[in-house]
């Protein structure tokens, strides 16, 4: 007979999801799955809305990541008004780019930081009542504070480009609707009121470096954990630099081979499809040309140090060549080193919001273009978590009557379930009596949270992310289950 | 004989010149009444009832009613307060007002009101209601979804000929702004600019044009509908922006 434990410990993955694990008789792990078991309808739902509304609609599918929401679907409505990336002024394109780097900040602080950091401190089987970010801030207050600090910093930043922290209106359709004044520059840039961007640069290369001695000290865990050959997917900058706001599109293998070459993103769909599997409402994107079986592939940080060829900020660079030495300049595979391209890309914004900063193009008075209108728009950036995905058409009233949104956590579907798959088959498979411990629902955890601490943008999520392991027989009868935060 | 007529709002005393309504004395006495489909310079229809007062007792609405001697007009009371609340929040789940992507937002008077009135959460059920919105004008969007009928649009544009470009169509819950087909044609960039701006919620929507009005720099972003101060500090701050 089956047996279902509630248990409600904090969770630090939002939206909601179901693994099931399936065992044979012998208690070896034959298929696991994550399920998205949440039906979210953006894509329906801004059909008939006017264009020029989608850059402050659609952003609400996230709370973590609204700028890179916002601003892949103003880089679509620039298409449609008839301006292109590289059209923009240089103030609007700069603000932007100001914005999202300060998007990028905060969110790989608040992923590192609140939602990881407590994993590595106290461990994955740790008391889940101490392994939160409470916990952090009562055992390393200094490292607590300084997470805070960091996540204010970026969304200060988003704050003044953007109009609010949260669900701003600063891009609009062939532009910007606002520069940045002196006294708004200055606040970042003398340390007064909050910490500098100089000091946002020195507390980077800490945690840079903290990561670097975590993974020196826990090679086994973070080398080999939920660790897998697959092929990696980002935008990379025409000259192959790591660019987070524009560029061509770019997938290598596993071993480092050209898969997508450097392709015009507007083109996407004649490369990238999207398969539907009945058991979750998260579709699986995959590489045409490789079909659906192999063609699959990582975003994110990890892809991203994978794709380009070097980072233009020069601290980040540095670091960038250390972390390439680790694979002999081949792709890394490692999922939990994600975690350390995700601090080296905190390092890098962190360079180009002072870059930024300094440039006297912010407080020019040039924001807007409008060109020849155009029917079909195709907006993509790299959002903190991987390469996202806007595209619209609208009709002769400029209504919206088609929007397909690929998100980063979509793009990543298949990987997470790789990495679930890898946690099954590495702590339970084979085992006289198999058990869902806290450690395995964690550890489930653990594998998604390297790519995501957030399910909510590519499903639909109030509140805390119930997450369901079940293992399942042959005959796909439950035959155990636990629960966290399912009431 | 004297012109000015005296009366007394909340027991201060006010006086006004004679054939005043209510509202406008009101305000020429610094007192602040609030209100939604009337506007300045249009003969005032009472249709939303948001400015009713209690004259002598009586409630009755501060636009279409002139001041007489001797009124003692009650305003900032917990009745009518609540009752105001309740006109708004009847508003508000009576149409589909989605604040957070609303391209008026700030600068919206429903919005504003319900800020002022301290409305969280309406005390009645939503009806989501299924309304179209017609982008068929090459200058403008009317989004019924956002619609309070209050005339406003009705009663103040016109061409210059005096034709409405404006009319209500069909009746009841059914009732929708039209846009006169015969003079659709004559809709510009400017009377569509004068629309959108005449209309109290962003029903009526000038085409292509959204959020260029950043935060900080719309109406009621820093105080709230009936504070004179505030449009100061905006043109001041419209000033400062660039700079």
């Amino acid at each position: 007979m089956s047996k279902k434990i509630t248990i409600e410990p904090i969770t630090r993955v939002e939206g909601h999801g179901k693994v099931t694990i399936k065992l044979d008789k012998n208690n070896k792990v034959t298929q696991s799955r994550l399920h998205i078991v949440e039906f979210r309808g953006f894509e329906r739902f801004v059909q008939g809305r006017p264009y020029w509304e989608l850059p402050v609609l659609v952003q609400r599918l996230c709370g973590i990541c609204p700028v890179s929401h916002h601003l892949a679907a103003a880089k679509a409505t620039d298409i449609l008004v008839g301006i292109g990336a590289d059209e923009l002024t240089a103030t609007a394109e700069k603000m932007r780019r100001l914005m999202h780097y300060g998007q990028i900040f905060q969110s790989h602080v608040l992923h590192f930081f609140h939602l990881v950091s407590p994993d590595l401190l106290f461990g994955i089987d740790a008391d889940p009542a101490i392994r939160n970010i409470i916990g952090v801030a009562l055992k390393h207050k200094d490292l607590a504070v300084r997470g805070v600090l960091m996540r204010k910093f970026g969304q200060e930043i988003i704050k003044v480009t953007a109009g609010k922290k949260i669900h701003g209106t600063g891009a609009i359709p062939g532009g910007i609707n606002k520069n940045l004044t002196i006294a708004e520059r200055d606040y970042f840039l003398d340390g007064k009121a909050i910490p500098s961007v100089d000091t946002m640069i020195e507390w980077a290369l800490d945690t840079v470096e903290f990561i670097k001695s975590y993974q020196k000290e826990n090679r086994q865990f973070i080398d080999g954990y939920a660790a897998f050959p697959s092929n990696h997917l980002s935008l990379v900058a025409k000259d192959g630099a790591l660019d987070l706001y524009h560029g061509v599109l770019r997938a290598v293998d596993a071993e480092g081979n050209r898969i997508l070459d450097d392709i015009d993103y507007s083109e996407y769909y004649k490369y990238i499809a999207e398969e539907v599997r009945s058991w979750s409402y998260m579709k699986f994107p995959f590489i045409k040309s490789l079909g659906k079986e192999k063609g699959w592939y990582r975003v994110g940080p990890l892809a991203r140090l994978n794709t380009c060829d070097y980072i233009p900020t020069p601290l980040a660079q540095k670091e960038f060549e250390e972390y390439k030495s680790y694979t002999h300049g081949k792709p890394n595979n490692m999922s939990m080193h994600t975690h350390w391209a995700r601090l080296i890309e905190t390092l890098h914004s962190a360079e180009r919001i002072k870059q930024l900063l300094n440039d006297p193009d912010l407080q020019q008075t040039d924001l807007v273009k409008k060109g020849q209108k155009a029917s079909v728009g195709v907006g993509l950036l790299e959002a903190p978590r991987g390469t996202l995905f806007h595209h619209y058409q609208i009709n002769e009233n400029d209504q919206v009557t088609m929007c397909n949104l690929i998100v980063s956590t979509t793009n990543n579907n298949e990987p997470m379930n790789q990495a679930v798959n890898w946690v099954a088959m590495n702590t339970i498979s084979g085992k006289p009596e198999p058990q869902i411990t806290e450690g395995l629902l964690n550890g489930v955890e653990v594998a998604i949270r390297a790519y995501d601490p957030c399910l909510s943008c590519a499903t639909h999520a109030i509140g805390k992310m119930p997450l369901e392991v079940a293992f399942v027989d042959e005959y796909e009868k439950v035959i155990s289950s636990k629960c966290k935060n399912i009431d | 004989m004297s012109t000015k007529i005296n009366f007394t709002i909340d027991g201060k005393n006010c006086s006004a010149d004679k054939g005043m309504f209510v509202l406008g004395a009101a305000q020429k006495n610094g007192i602040y009444i609030p209100s939604l489909c009337n506007i300045e310079g249009l003969a005032p229809r009472g249709s939303c009832r948001v400015c009713t007062v209690k004259i002598n007792g009586k409630l009755m609405v501060a636009c279409s009613t002139p001041v007489a001697e001797g009124m003692k007009i009650e305003n900032e009371t917990e009745e009518l307060h609540d009752l105001r609340k309740q006109i708004i929040e009847l508003l508000f789940v009576e149409g589909n007002h989605l604040c957070p992507s609303c391209e008026k937002s700030g600068n919206c008077e429903l919005q504003a009101l319900a800020y002022r009135l301290k409305i969280m959460a309406p005390r009645y059920p939503y009806q989501f209601p299924v309304r179209e919105i017609d982008a068929s004008n090459p200058k403008l969007i009317k989004d019924h979804n956002r619609c309070i009928l209050c005339k406003r649009c009705i009663r103040a544009i016109q061409t210059d000929d005096g034709k409405n470009l404006f009319a209500f169509k069909q009746r009841g819950c059914k009732l929708t702004i039209n846009i006169e087909p015969s003079t659709s044609a004559a809709i510009t960039d400017e009377i569509a600019t004068k629309a959108a701006k005449i209309c109290p919620v962003g029903a009526l929507l000038k085409k292509e044009v959204g959020f260029v009005q950043p935060i900080g720099h719309r109406l009621y972003d820093h105080l709230p509908i009936g504070n004179t101060a505030s449009l100061n500090i905006i043109s001041s701050r419209e000033k400062d922006t660039n700079t």
